[in-house]
């Protein structure tokens, strides 16, 4: 009944016990649906901006309160497999290591996604935001600029497992490379927001950035994975 | 020391002092920026040879992927922390230049902007580097290093589509345009100096990387010796 | 070095290493180890702690790179050519809390390719244990978990297994189970190397032994020597 194991299958696999994990223990999306509250209020609390106002200034604030979110979550993903050792039971076996990258980047997109969905109500409300834009352009650039911090998020969150105070180390080694991408996040949501700009260059460079990063990261895995 | 690293050493302070003096005595004083407008003369080349040491960190890091070696590993490591100091040269001369010029210490151009998004990707290698534990240190920033290089054109892309978003003061000719044949030659003497000097600060930490890791060799020997 | 075990010995060695080094940083873990183990038999590992031990399995079961030297598993130079034939069983238990043992179990059995509820259940009584306790693994005594951790590492039937201290903070009488188990698994085909400090549990089952010092190979025996089994035969060496 053995049949060599194939990525889908074992990505599959994985995602299923990672959710199954999460579902248990609860671990991440609590502290992070928490800790993006928190930031949201705060932010309303340090800026108090006319309807006009609120329009250019939301984009760069959702998604900065976003990205801190993530690293949160990002945290936890592979300190779960670092209790009892667990990630040597998967170094052990056959399963290929872009699997494991794949289900660990699916999961926490999972999760990210799951806290924009519940924060940007909060957003909507507490800045009185109305879109002058089409709304599915905001829900593309979502979908790929979630993808964009997730992706090199996961990996650089396995880089840091490896290091002394691995939890400081992530936002150092995630935030600069990441650059470019909360640039095109922030203004492809500001450009839609207010509708002064066209939007598509930057979902083009988001699109990009995806693409790019999720190629190196499936190449680079697997030296990091077994860089012990 | 090596006789050859003497002797490159000497060329070098040679080189250095013929565009120093390329720089100060032989450009002619520029227009309308006057003599300010010389530290251009420190500023473009550092940049070259910091965008060069990058690029160098970027091979020698695919090169220890592939081959694990010793050599590419230290090789890296000298290329990105002697880049990062001409990076950073590059960020304090560029302000000095502004200051004058502009009126501002900085502004949100995109060359200055890609140069520091650059410096902060190549300081958060170094950081990385210190913080890793273990013999693993050369690959995790050997992947860190190749996306650092990879992400350098998207940088630019961003930073230029940004900057034509966001319609700053016309802040007057670029850099290189208008230059006289003289202040060409005054580039082009100091950049082959600064290229010199690189290479040998690079050679020099890309030795000392190596000798750090025989003395480990050679204390373990010893202590395995003393059991 | 020549092995010193009479009797028919294969002609591949289930593990071949060759001048095998492991440092971290100016730490030598492993100084230099050349050995070949002869398969079907079992093999104890002894020594103080920071001998080395437990770098040499892992250095054999892949999870560390050696700073020098090759090791040739089954014949193979990367580990992962032959993982599906191949167990390990680490210090810690390797297993998911928040799961149960099947839950366990069956999440492992798919890395290597095993879609099928029936071995994995099959794992967990050869350990002695009931598959259809449905508590999560982070609520079973440490016995128990070393027992489902075990079954972990059999899940895909190795002809070679790894055991780092099975024993550790297990009580006797399980502890004389899981050495029963092992035998009869020798006995069965299976190549298995055991790393203790807990010498005297092996003796009647050990086929050969070989002890570490400060990252060398000081000793390699048929079974295990009477000098070795107090608790404090170490500290007497020395």
């Amino acid at each position: 009944m053995s049949a060599t194991p194939t990525l889908w299958s074992i990505t599959r696999r994985s995602l299923a016990k990672d959710l199954r994990l999460e579902w248990r223990s609860k671990d991440a999306i609590n502290s992070m649906l928490f800790f993006a509250l928190l930031v949201v209020v705060i932010f309303s609390f340090g800026f108090d901006p006319t309807a006009e106002e609120s329009r250019r200034i939301a984009g760069g604030l959702l998604w900065v309160a976003v990205l801190f979110a993530t690293v949160v979550a990002l945290n936890q993903t592979w300190t779960r497999e670092l209790r009892n050792q667990v990630l040597d039971a998967y170094r052990l076996s056959p399963a290929p290591p872009q699997a494991l990258f794949l289900s660990k980047t699916i999961g926490n997109f999972l999760f990210v996604a799951i806290l924009e969905v519940l924060m940007v109500p909060l957003f909507v409300v507490f800045y009185n935001l109305r879109s002058v834009g089409p709304v599915w352009q905001l829900l593309v650039v979502a979908l790929l600029a979630t993808w964009a911090l997730v992706v090199n998020g996961t990996f650089f969150a396995a880089l840091s497992i490896r290091t002394r105070s691995r939890e400081i180390m992530l936002p150092l080694i995630l935030f600069p490379i990441s650059i470019p991408a909360l640039l095109a996040m922030v203004d492809a949501t500001t450009s839609i927001l207010t509708g002064d700009n066209s939007p598509y260059f930057w979902m083009r460079l988001l699109a990009v950035y995806d693409v790019v990063f999720t190629a190196v990261s499936l190449l680079l895995f697997e030296p990091v994975l077994n860089a012990e | 020391m090596t006789k050859l690293y003497k002797a490159f050493s000497a060329v070098t302070a040679l080189l250095l002092l013929y565009g120093f003096c390329q720089a100060w005595y032989i450009a002619p004083t520029e227009a309308t920026m006057g003599n300010v407008q010389r530290i251009f003369y420190y500023h473009l080349p550092s940049a070259w040879v910091a965008f060069l040491l990058f690029f160098v960190n970027f091979l020698a890091s695919a090169w220890y992927l592939i081959r694990r070696t010793d050599g590419a590993d230290a090789l890296a490591l000298a290329a990105a922390e002697v880049g990062v100091s001409f990076c950073t040269i590059v960020l304090i001369t560029g302000p000095i230049w502004a200051r004058p010029i502009w009126g501002i210490w900085w502004t949100w151009d995109a060359r200055l902007t890609s140069t520091l998004v650059l410096w902060l990707i190549y300081v958060s290698y170094l950081v990385l580097r210190h913080y890793a534990t273990g013999g693993q240190v050369p690959v995790l920033a050997a992947a860190l290093g190749i996306f650092g290089f990879v992400d350098v054109p998207i940088v630019y892309m961003a930073i230029r589509w940004f900057r034509t978003q966001h319609p700053q003061p016309v802040i007057g000719g670029g850099q290189g345009s208008g230059l006289d044949h003289t202040m060409w030659v005054a580039v082009l003497w100091n950049l082959a100096a600064f290229a010199m000097l690189a290479v040998l600060f690079v050679w020099a930490r890309y030795r000392q990387a190596l000798a750090e890791r025989a003395l480990e060799e050679a204390y373990i020997q010893a202590e395995g010796e003393a059991q | 070095m020549e092995s010193p075990v009479s009797g028919i010995v294969p002609a591949q060695p289930a593990v071949e290493l060759h001048d095998v080094a492991r440092h971290f940083g100016r730490f030598a873990a492993l100084r230099g180890i050349t050995a070949d183990f002869a398969a079907g038999r079992l093999h104890v590992l002894l020594g103080e702690n920071g001998a080395g031990k437990s770098t040499l399995l892992r250095v054999m079961a892949g999870l560390l790179a050696p700073t020098r030297g090759t090791v040739r598993v089954l014949g193979a130079t990367t580990q992962r050519e032959v993982a599906t034939r191949f167990g390990y069983m680490g210090h810690a238990p390797l297993l998911y809390d928040e799961l149960s043992a099947m839950e366990n179990l069956a999440y492992f059995a798919s890395l290597y390719g095993i879609h099928d509820d029936l071995r994995c259940a099959e794992a967990i009584r050869t350990v002695g244990l009931d598959p259809k306790l449905e508590r999560r693994v982070g609520q079973y005594s440490q016995g128990m978990r070393q027992r489902i951790s075990l079954a972990r590492a059999i899940v895909h039937q190795p002809e070679l297994l790894f055991l780092d201290e099975p024993f550790s903070n297990v009580d006797v009488g399980s502890a004389r189970q899981m050495t029963t188990l092992l035998a009869d698994m020798r006995d069965a085909g299976t190549t298995i190397f055991v790393v203790t400090h807990q010498a005297a549990l092996m003796e009647s089952v050990a086929d050969e032994c070989m002890v570490l010092e400060a990252g060398r190979m000081v000793a390699r025996e048929k079974g295990i020597p009477e000098r070795m089994l107090s608790p404090y035969a170490m500290e007497a060496r020395a």
